[in-house]
């Protein structure tokens, strides 16, 4: 342990980073007995490496590509700023990075609103609680692709359930992919909602309930303080989710009508695989990065999802 | 009624134990998850009625009726173009996206969490903020490379990116469920003389089972819902997986919408089969996902 710790290193004192009672004995000893069984750090490297190639490499060299043009064929020729220019002054970008914002912003409120009232709901015991939930829980089976399709199915103005093309306008098309992606995804954050309303301790129910306070109280009183560490989680998945919504796009609107539904993903691509400008496309995909690392970078410092210790410490 | 027998008597302690999530019932809520019922199952009830429809009879007819002459004309239209090659295509990736994924993030997670040295921490760390590279960010040099070592248009140029991007959540669930095996248990394995590898699979590994669960699951799904990796990196029939293989049933089937909600029905029995005799180890491990 002659490295310098990191500040905030991942994990904290030798023994139990979770606050155990420290047995008194000799640091000298116990640092002897603690390095002997521990695994050298060379064996974390086929994963970094598997990562870094295909990952983070790629990363690098997007960020790259966004300064040439490529058309996919040749080589790359150093164009310097020039899709960055592009970038700046596509009039489509803006509406792009704005469509996207929206999107993550408006599918953040229907899927958190709904799937914590369900995952609280059904982290009752009751057995018609548990039936629903199950049936509740199908839509998540099915992969995106197939929901896409299903949506695009139903929603076909011949097909008639509705008799009104939606997908036509801006505003329909746009709805129908929050509720949509909420269609698929609501399942997997009330399951998680549900994980995380059942661990909140019974004692505290018990306490309000003596000191009268009645449903509706302890649900903001208890349940939602309860469930923070529950709801940064569930709200960062759902963050880099939304940023990334590809298939339901594309398949339900191809970014239409005209361009009201191209968010950068959607954008990403068709700068890239329909129109062979890779070196444009690199762009947009950096921006996105940057977009979704800023992001990331914020909910992971504002809630410390990062942090090593336990959610329940403390309690 | 159960408000009632609530009011009116203290109950007494051994009934209170689980009193809160068992005893009460809550109409607005149960009115709710009723509302959120019609939408969850009208869309699969309309799927399934269409799909059983022909085609002629699905146009002019209300897809919310149940159909009068019910047909599995569509399903064997499905069935006949190719749809067995393409779930086949698609379990392979499953498989060894898991297997790839468990056997690379698993060293690394007990080293993240064993190790405390400089670089096991900044492996950690790469992980963290890898959660937040989106998979579209890096396809167009993820094309180049795959062009660059003749993987395109293979299973493999579906599964090594799959496998990557699964890796860091995989990794993260991993060393939450590490850190929590107590350190005196280590210790006293380390007297025995045990060696790291005898700990990591005596020790660390079945004291683990929880997060490898949902990591296999997590992976499994990662696998079974690639869209975008299929998309760009594989052109012909052979290495085409489930989710592209719809895809490209729209073009195929055109107007025959039946015939494609049928091919989306397909599409969701192998894993329904699972769910119906696995579902406490599948929401259990899923439940992990979102931290235990």
């Amino acid at each position: 342990m002659s490295a310098p710790t990191p500040t905030k290193a991942p994990v904290g004192s030798p023994v139990g980073e979770r606050g155990g009672p420290e047995l008194p004995r000799g640091p000298r000893k116990r640092s002897g007995a603690a390095t002997a069984g521990r695994p050298h750090a060379v064996w974390a490297l086929p994963g970094v490496l598997f990562f870094a190639f295909f990952a983070v490499v790629p990363m690098g060299l997007a960020f790259y590509l966004s300064f040439t043009s490529w058309d996919g064929l040749g080589d790359p020729t150093p164009v310097g700023l020039d899709n960055w220019r592009k970038l700046i002054n596509d009039d489509r970008m803006v509406q792009s990075l704005w469509l996207t914002v929206l999107l993550t912003a408006a599918s953040w409120v229907f899927q958190t609103v709904i799937a914590l009232l369900l995952g609280v709901w059904a982290a009752g015991r009751q057995r018609n609680r548990a039936v629903l939930s199950a049936i509740f829980f199908v839509p998540f089976l099915l992969s995106s692709t197939a929901i896409a399709l299903l949506f695009y199915a139903l929603l076909d103005p011949n097909f008639g359930i509705i008799q009104q093309n939606i997908l036509g306008s801006s505003s329909g098309a746009f709805l129908a992919i929050v509720f949509v992606g909420g269609w698929q995804f609501i399942p997997f954050h009330t399951l998680i909602y549900q994980g995380g309303a059942r661990q909140i301790p019974e004692v505290l129910y018990q306490a309000a309930a003596i000191d009268g306070a009645g449903r509706y109280r302890q649900f903001f009183s208890i349940t939602l303080p309860q469930l923070r560490h529950t709801v940064t989680t569930s709200t960062v998945l759902m963050v880099v989710g939304s940023l990334t919504y590809f298939e339901t796009v594309l398949i339900l609107t191809k970014g239409g009508p005209g361009t009201d539904t191209a968010i950068l993903p959607y954008l990403m691509y068709e700068a890239g695989f329909k129109s062979y400008d890779f070196g444009y496309a690199s762009a947009i995909a950096s921006f996105l990065v940057l977009v979704a690392t800023g992001l990331s970078l914020i909910l992971v410092r504002l809630t410390g999802f990062g942090g090593m210790r336990s959610t329940r410490e403390g309690m | 009624m159960q408000t009632e027998k609530r009011d009116t008597r203290p109950s007494p302690p051994r009934r209170r134990r689980h009193w809160h999530w068992t005893k009460r019932a809550n109409p607005v809520a149960g009115l709710g998850a009723v509302v959120w019922l019609a939408i969850v199952v009208i869309p699969i009830y309309a799927m399934l009625s269409a799909s059983l429809t022909s085609q002629d009879k699905a146009l002019t007819g209300n897809p919310l009726t149940p159909p009068t002459s019910p047909t599995l004309d569509n399903y064997n239209t499905v069935l006949n173009s190719g749809f067995g090659h393409l779930l086949a295509n698609t379990a392979i990736v499953a498989v060894a996206v898991v297997a790839i994924v468990l056997g690379l993030s698993v060293p690394l997670a007990y080293v993240a969490v064993r190790t405390r040295d400089r670089w096991s921490g900044l492996a950690f760390r790469l992980f963290l903020l890898g959660v937040a590279i989106p998979a579209q960010a890096v396809v167009v040099p993820l094309y180049l490379l795959i062009a660059k070592l003749d993987l395109y248009d293979s299973l493999l140029a579906v599964i090594l990116p799959t496998a990557a991007f699964a890796m860091p959540v995989s990794v993260l669930v991993l060393v939450g469920t590490l850190r929590d095996v107590s350190e005196e248990l280590y210790e006293a394995m380390a007297l025995d003389g045990a060696s790291p590898q005898r700990m990591l699979f005596q020790l660390a590994i079945p004291m683990a089972k929880g997060g490898i669960s949902t990591v296999v699951i997590y992976a499994a799904l990662q696998a079974w819902n690639g869209f975008l990796f299929p998309l760009i990196f594989t052109q012909s029939d052979e290495p085409r997986v489930l989710t592209l293989g719809l895809f490209n049933y729209v073009s195929q089937f055109g107007v025959n919408i039946p015939a494609l909600l049928a091919s989306v029905v397909l599409s969701g029995v192998p894993i329904f089969a699972v769910y119906l005799v696995a579902r406490r180890a599948l929401v259990g491990g899923l439940m992990g996902v979102g931290g235990k």
